[in-house]
């Protein structure tokens, strides 16, 4: 649908814009600003601050005939009305002549400056956003430079207002844009701000409890163009003149939204440089200019003082520390030692956290010894988006009218919350969604349909909709109801599929058996190979896409089988112990267990060396998203003394044990991971720096435009393709699912939230009161039948140890399941039946 | 050139008078010379009568330097612990007097006049950590009546992000 061309002069420069633009952002794509305060490119118009005032021409048109009128040169006559107009919520006509720095419209803006400010603290000294400030700025280039306001007649408002435990408001620097209001409720849905009173009394208040309860509240802070909204963690931390940068990727979920960091060296921290705020870095084809709490808040984990700092060895049962060397002599000896053993062999675990070039030089160590490597993961179906998953070009924010998503056993609000963005803008612009999962989540409200199945039956429901596609015979076992041939239809019609599948209610080879459905209907409807099609899957991990990439996968048996067999064990980035309390004994026995990490881990507890790991704020490295785009972050502060990144750790103990692995750095990992990665050939990383310009323009001079989020300079990634040309005929082989039989009791199945409480979540404070606490969720009539009330406490026995806990009462919770969220201090790996008891 | 002895003479004179009058020198170290009202010596950060800082932390100090001397770290106050009487004061404030070339710009481009280049200017260190003049070293005693910071003050009698002043003087 292309719309057509409207031409028009604004100060003398001729532009052509698709009808139906506005005239402020016609204007800005010629480089002509327009001040603005409550327009802003992502949200739509309201012209409730009057800053945007033009002078608009229109071409006169004679009454009677409708003709256009010319004078006498020929000259089409240009009628100005006598009122100044908002030019954010005027669309572009035909022949209009707009002045913006006329006369006339600079004095009109003057005024509204000016009346602006009558009320305004002019805190700017101790304001956050001093410095970085659209009304600051605004004021100096627009602004009259006195006031004929009573300074006296300043009302008084609180000043200190918790909005919730993360954002705080300023009242009286609140200048009534309405932004925030309009970000919680039309961007992400969660409209949990609004006005209160009218004219001078207006106040935003917050109508949730918790007060501002959104996992994207931080952006209103960016795209507030006063300092009325501030972060808990940034409050009074510097002034933004102060601040260093760099471009860096958010570590915590698949995503990969672009991030700069903002550091600074403080007193308060013993001299060292610390990150004092984390950023969104503008990636339209990621993450635009948003990102969730957790990307913005989680970050000190990175600059914890719980970190490790320096190699430990084993000495007489305990841990001790020592230099580099002496480690990296202790550890061949051991590897050599323990792999000289008659028993089984090295097994090397790494994790999704790990950078590409750690899991790839991980990988040829491992090998080099006649090594196995294990991917710590519980999420099957890597081979399968590498050969299916989206193609090149694949934007979440260009899939619109006649494309379908499907979504399957996976809670995208708490697992990837961009991603759940992006699905319901998409669904905003016309695209169909589909949900399919046990239980509701929050996606639902977006869906054109929602398929509801029972837990262990999510591969026998992706099945079904394969059977109504394909009508193999082989598949009517699972031959669906009315609404599956429904879904099964759009499939078929649709432009453009892409399919999200995740682990809910899945154990790893279930997960399996759903990736291989879900593949396989992408390419029986032809939906692979192309851009904004292909298949995705919800990880667990930044990274573990390109851990399936650079080669490394789970056992789809887990870990205990090999661990028995092996004589040394090698773990980077990953805690398999804490998932798994009975790995402890078989890595505890005569095995020699070597581990990277960053932090005092259960796991690096057992190990005979522990190498200290730098975290992804002091080292470079990639990350692949689950969209397959390979993404650069940088050093942002000095590395922590005594640590080294992963993988120069695991090349200089290749090189004692006489494995030729030398690479001077991680670029020249990347170029070694090009030769040998097919998908990856043509990445290096000067490929990863190229960015072009994208719209809507924010940050710098454009701050009071788009907001305080950073202009993407650094690198807007590459989006490697599948390995599946389009239209080459690939057939997937598919697993039968077993039919696996009821048993008395819950089912007790693991779920993701966002906040938990794992190791990346835990140390950062501001947090804390927003954190989820240890609890089982219940069916209400299952709980009535138990004799248990919200809150109370139950118990049960897994894996022959007892556990208590409080019980919540959910709705939504399928009856005959109780739901476990992850990394609360209970580990559930995968769902398990179990006796629920109320404790008296 | 034409000689005037009477010229010679007046000069002679000169001299002569000079010999009666007191001298000009100052026994330094004993007897100090007093300096010129605008003299810019060594900062002291300012308090307000009752003891509190004037210094809000807002660190324009820092940006207007020109040779980058001054360090300023902020937090919030509280009511339980309150340092200055705004929302916001210095928990870190350092001068690298080695640095600093006395241009008196922190003290024009404080907000809240908590800065000030006073008269002394008898700073020497033997060491470069010395040079570096800490919040404890430039903070002015606690005037007679005030209270030592931080100070706890019944809630909400503080609720300026910016105290307001007096006009400037
Ligand atoms: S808090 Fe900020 S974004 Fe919200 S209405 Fe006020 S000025 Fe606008
Ligand atoms: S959505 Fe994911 S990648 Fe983006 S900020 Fe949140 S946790 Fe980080
Ligand atoms: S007097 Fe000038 S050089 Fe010295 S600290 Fe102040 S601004 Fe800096
Ligand atoms: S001395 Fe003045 S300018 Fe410097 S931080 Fe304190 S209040 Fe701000
Ligand atoms: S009225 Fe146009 S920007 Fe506010």
């Amino acid at each position: 649908m292309t719309k057509s061309l409207v031409t028009l002069t604004i100060d003398g420069i001729e532009v052509s814009v698709p009808e139906g633009t506005l005239i402020v952002d016609a204007a800005k794509k010629v480089g002509i600003d327009i001040p603005v305060f409550c327009y802003h490119p992502k949200l739509h118009p309201v012209g409730m601050c009057r800053m945007c005032l033009v002078e608009i021409g229109r071409p006169a048109r004679d009454r009677s005939t409708g003709e256009p009128i010319f004078d006498e040169d020929g000259q089409q006559v240009i009628h100005f009305g006598p009122n100044l107009e908002t030019s954010c919520t005027t669309p572009v006509g035909e022949g209009w002549v707009i002045r913006v720095n006329s006369e006339k419209a600079r004095e009109g803006r003057k005024q509204i400056v000016e009346y602006l400010l009558t009320s305004h603290p002019l805190d700017c000294p101790i304001c956050d956003k001093g410095g970085e400030c659209p009304l600051q700025n605004l004021t100096m280039e627009h602004g009259p430079g006195t006031s004929r306001f009573l300074f006296d007649e300043k009302i008084d408002l609180d000043k200190h207002v918790p909005l919730g435990e993360l954002i705080f408001l300023d009242r009286e620097r609140c200048i009534q844009c309405a932004r925030c209001v309009r970000f919680q409720e039309e961007v992400v849905d969660d409209p949990v701000l609004g006005f209160t009173n009218r004219g001078r009394r207006l106040e935003i208040i917050t109508s949730s409890d918790p007060g501002f309860d959104s996992y994207f509240s931080g952006n209103t802070t960016d795209i507030c163009p006063v300092g009325a909204l501030t972060t808990a963690d940034f409050r009074f931390g510097a002034r933004p003149w102060e601040l260093n940068r760099a471009a860096s990727i958010c570590p915590h979920c698949p995503v990969g939204c672009n991030l700069t960091l903002n550091t600074r060296r403080e007193a308060r921290a013993e001299g060292r440089d610390v990150i004092k705020r984390v950023m969104p870095r503008q990636n339209e084809h990621v993450n635009e200019i948003w990102i969730c709490d957790k990307g913005r808040f989680a970050h000190h984990f990175a600059s914890s003082i719980e970190r490790l700092t320096k190699p430990m060895v084993r000495v007489n049962g305990d841990l001790v520390q020592v230099g580099w060397d002496e480690a990296l002599v202790r550890a061949t000896e051991g590897l050599k030692d323990a792999l000289g053993r008659s028993k089984g062999g090295l097994v090397g675990i790494a994790g999704g956290r790990a950078s590409n070039e750690d899991l790839y030089v991980f990988r040829r160590f491992i090998e080099g010894l006649d090594g196995h490597t294990v991917l710590d993961d519980n999420l099957a179906g890597g081979d399968l988006t590498r050969e299916m998953g989206v193609g090149r070009g694949t934007d979440l924010g260009q899939i619109g009218p006649g494309d379908v998503i499907l979504v399957i056993a996976s809670d995208l609000h708490e697992e990837a919350p961009i991603w759940w963005l992006r699905l319901k803008q998409a669904v905003e612009r016309g695209a169909e969604l589909i949900v399919a999962n046990a239980r509701a989540t929050r996606l639902d409200r977006y869906a054109a349909h929602i398929i509801r199945y029972p837990y262990r039956r999510a591969v026998q429901t992706a099945l079904g909709l394969l059977h109504a596609v394909t009508k193999r015979a082989d598949l009517s076992p699972f031959v669906g109801d009315k609404s599956l041939q429904k879904v099964a239809k759009l499939f078929m019609k649709a432009e453009n599929a892409i399919i999200f599948y995740g682990r809910e209610g899945l154990d790893y080879k279930a997960s399996e058996a759903l990736a291989q459905a879900c593949a396989s209907l992408l390419t029986s409807t032809d939906h692979v190979g192309r851009a904004n099609n292909g298949l995705i899957a919800v990880w667990p991990r930044v990274n573990t896409q390109g851990a399936w990439d650079m080669g490394l996968q789970p056992i789809p048996s887990g870990l205990g089988e090999i661990l028995e067999q092996a004589s040394a064990v090698y773990v980077m980035a990953s805690d398999p112990v804490a998932d798994d309390a009975s790995l402890e004994t078989l890595l505890r026995e005569d095995t020699f267990l070597v581990v990277q990490e960053l932090f005092m881990t259960p796991t690096a507890e057992l190990a005979d060396v522990v190498f200290p790991a730098r975290s992804f704020i002091e080292r470079e490295g990639t990350y692949t998203s689950g969209e397959h785009r390979v993404q650069r972050f940088y050093p942002a502060v000095l590395p922590l003394g005594g640590t080294k990144s992963d993988w120069r750790i695991v090349t200089s103990l290749a090189n004692a044990m006489g494995i030729e692995l030398n690479f001077p750095s991680a670029a020249a990992v990347m170029l070694a991971i090009a030769e040998s990665v097919p998908n990856y050939s043509d990445l290096t990383y000067q490929a990863l720096t190229i960015a072009e310009s994208q719209w809507p323009h924010v940050g710098g001079e454009s701050l009071y435009f788009g907001g305080n989020a950073f202009k993407n300079s650094q690198g807007l990634g590459v989006q490697v393709g599948p390995a599946a040309e389009p239209g080459e005929p690939s057939e997937v082989a598919l697993t039968m699912p077993v039919e696996e039989s009821e048993e008395d009791g819950l089912l007790l199945v693991p779920i993701t939230r966002l906040y938990d409480r794992g190791t990346t979540v835990l140390p950062s404070k501001v947090l804390h009161p927003r954190l989820e606490r240890l609890h089982i969720e219940l069916n209400p009539k299952d709980a009535s039948h138990l004799g248990v009330i919200d809150g109370a406490q139950v118990e049960f026995r897994m894996n022959g140890k007892r556990f208590q806990l409080p019980a919540r009462l959910v709705a939504t919770v399928p009856e005959g399941i109780a739901l476990m969220p992850r990394s609360l201090g209970v580990s559930v790996v995968n769902p398990i039946p179990v006796q629920i008891s109320s404790v008296e | 050139m034409r000689k005037n002895p009477l010229e010679l003479l007046r000069g002679l004179w000169t001299t002569f008078r000079s010999m009666l009058e007191s001298p000009v020198t100052y026994q330094y170290p004993e007897i100090k010379r007093p300096v010129r009202e605008r003299f810019r010596g060594r900062h002291e950060l300012k308090r307000y009568e009752n003891g509190l800082e004037k210094c809000i932390g807002c660190a324009l100090c820092a940006a207007a330097c020109p040779a980058d001397a001054i360090f300023v770290e902020a937090a919030e106050n509280t009511d339980e612990e309150r340092y200055s009487p705004g929302e916001r004061y210095a928990s870190t404030y350092e001068i690298n007097l080695l640095r600093c070339i006395f241009c008196g710009f922190c003290e024009d481009s404080c907000p809240t006049e908590a800065i000030v280049l006073e008269q002394n200017y008898e700073v020497s260190f033997t060491s470069r950590r010395q040079a570096i003049y800490t919040k404890d070293l430039l903070l002015v005693p606690v005037p007679t009546n005030g209270r030592q910071t931080p100070m706890k003050v019944p809630p909400g009698s503080f609720e300026r992000a910016v105290p307001e002043m007096e006009d400037a003087k």
